[in-house]
């Protein structure tokens, strides 16, 4: 049943492109978010004179280095003279930057937009992980020296005994997205490994290796929105948005279950109730779930419906995710396999859907027949969960 | 990005250098920005803190919903009313999770691996398998890599290990670690 929601319009993504995704460009943030822009606008032939407003993501000011990071790329993005907009919750952004954008062509107020994500992480030194500090708790957090990648670890240690998954188990994400990646032009970390290549990775906080994690990249998307009749002129194959969903926990990790991410739950069950879907696991034929660890894929897939909680590793062992299973998850490659430049990565999640659905990911298109798709991105300290629900 | 070899029909942009050619560019500007905070810890907090000093882990209650906070909150979450009665919390809890940390906050390798996890305290009012409990993140001492490797680490009983009263200073590191209850 659809929800009762008072939009105008139905709203369309119409054409959509991204920069490489890469450790290390010559390129600045803006210039990025240029580049993404121009492939944006030229796959739909249009020019910046035929969009109304923009909406700008990108993540923690402090990887590009520059605070107040959306007025910095504003221009880049296109937005000189527009109303801009900047979302700005952390891995969540990705996918909150076109939710955002519907909003702003449902409700009339604009006939199209451009909805951008940036993010460069290889100029923070000696790592962008050392930039995470400033993510934590000044009082009861930072006085204990973490590192990001320990609250990721927490949780998959906690999702391994919840689930009874072992860590072979969980790499079989990184196998499959990283495989899948070797079709993705964009595509910064495809490779034909095994369990055993991510087992014996680096062993950074255990149970997580080095290869368990998406790169540092640098990297910008863009996809262009619009309300139904301006999208019917720009394309016989616009991409509807059908549903959107969003959830902010607390930043209290450690009192909750970290096993399960109830967030994610919420922001699904929002997008699915807008979207009229009743039986996810059946009816979305594509997904996109956020992967920046590989871990998180099952924990999201789980979060997302799409199969019973613990069920998703043992699912991914018989093939059921793959590009030619059952329900294809990351068929771009994922995070893990194209790259993690924070916010783009969610946006290169929906762009995925957009050519999926458009049956023009080529070597890249799941094998069966797709009608509707979800892509997901999470953020914060385990708290952000962002949801879009798309069909053809 | 489009068409039926899936490649795009014209490169896409961006311009990938190796370090060695970053490290060449002409005008590379090296910043590191200079930012201090005193940062206060707040109505609940300071008062949790001031309870560490003294050994006492502290709790606050929701007088609506009846949930226990630890680390304290001055308003329910869920209620958004003020938190009023406070409690005085055994101590002892069970590990939730822990993890084997080879790396500091920098990146940089350990010398010796840490252990750190989530804490689920005593708390009243708590069920066991309730998705939200009172605890605490903090470090894990007496237990071994192979413990937490194995599985028997998670769910293992724990107190928490204090430093000596005189050199407690009102901090989450007055509470040295959390460490296996005896017996
Ligand atoms: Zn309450």
């Amino acid at each position: 049943m659809r929800a009762n929601l008072h939009v105008k319009d139905r709203v369309g993504i119409v054409g959509a492109g991204m920069t490489l995704f890469r450790r290390r460009f010559l390129e600045t943030p803006r210039e990025l978010a240029w580049e993404a822009v121009k492939q944006a606008l030229d796959s739909a032939g249009l020019t910046l004179r035929d969009i109304d407003c923009v909406v700008i993501g990108t993540a923690p000011d402090a990887f590009d280095g520059i605070h107040m990071n959306g007025e910095y790329l504003a221009d880049g993005a296109g937005g000189f003279g527009k109303p801009v907009d900047r979302i700005y919750i952390g891995g969540g952004t990705g996918v909150m930057v076109p939710i955002s954008a519907w909003w702003h062509a449902a409700s009339g107020h604009c006939n199209t937009v451009l909805a951008v994500a940036e993010e460069k992480m290889s100029h923070a030194m000696p790592h962008p992980q050392y930039v995470f500090a400033y993510i934590w708790d000044p009082i009861l957090e930072r006085p204990l020296g973490p590192n990001l990648i320990w609250i990721f670890a927490m949780e998959m240690r906690r999702y391994m005994h919840k689930c009874g998954a072992k860590k072979e188990d969980i790499a079989l994400v990184s196998v499959k997205n990283k495989r899948n990646a070797l079709d993705h032009p964009a595509a910064q970390a495809a490779a034909n490994i095994t369990v055993d290549d991510v087992l014996n990775s680096e062993l950074l906080v255990w149970p997580v290796n080095r290869l368990d994690i998406s790169p540092v990249s640098d990297g910008a998307v863009a996809l262009i929105i619009a309300r139904e009749k301006v999208a019917r002129r720009i394309t016989d194959s616009p991409v509807w948005i059908e549903g959107v969903g969003f959830t902010l926990d607390n930043t209290h990790w450690y009192n909750r279950e970290l096993g399960y991410p109830r967030y994610v739950e919420y922001a699904a069950r929002m997008a699915y109730r807008m979207a009229g879907i009743e039986r996810p696991w059946k009816e979305i034929d594509v997904a996109e779930p956020y992967d920046p660890f590989d871990y998180k894929e099952l924990h999201h897939i789980e979060g997302l419906q799409l199969a019973p909680r613990c069920q998703a590793w043992k699912l991914l062992k018989e093939g059921y995710f793959d590009r030619d299973g059952e329900l294809p998850t990351s068929p771009s490659g994922g995070l893990l396999g194209v790259g993690n430049p924070i916010a783009a990565a969610g946006l290169m999640k929906v762009a995925e859907l957009f050519w999926q659905l458009r049956y023009e990911a080529g070597k890249r298109q799941v094998k069966k027949p797709v009608h509707k798709g979800v892509a997901q991105a999470w953020g914060d300290l385990m708290q952000a969960g962002t949801v879009i629900v798309l069909g053809n | 990005m489009s068409g039926e070899s899936g490649k795009p029909k014209t490169p896409l942009p961006g311009t990938y250098l190796k370090r060695d050619e970053y490290m060449k560019l002409p005008g590379l500007i090296k910043y590191k920005p200079v930012a201090r905070y005193l940062f206060s810890a707040g109505q609940a907090q300071s008062r949790f803190l001031h309870g560490l000093k003294e050994g006492k882990i502290l709790g606050v209650m929701c007088p609506s919903c009846g949930r226990v906070y630890v680390p304290p909150r001055a308003y329910c979450e869920y209620c958004h009313t003020p938190t009023s009665e406070w409690v005085e919390l055994p101590g002892t809890g069970t590990i939730h999770t822990a993890v084997v940390s080879y790396i500091a906050t920098d990146r940089s390798r350990l010398e010796e691996p840490e252990i750190v996890g989530v804490i689920r305290l005593d708390a009243p009012g708590y069920k066991e398998d309730q998705y939200e409990f009172a605890g605490l993140f903090h470090k894990i001492c007496g237990v071994t890599p192979e413990q937490v490797m194995d599985g028997s680490a998670i769910g293992m009983r724990v107190k928490p290990r204090w430093k000596p009263a005189e050199e407690r200073t009102g901090s989450v590191t007055d509470i040295e670690c959390f460490e296996p209850v005896e017996g």
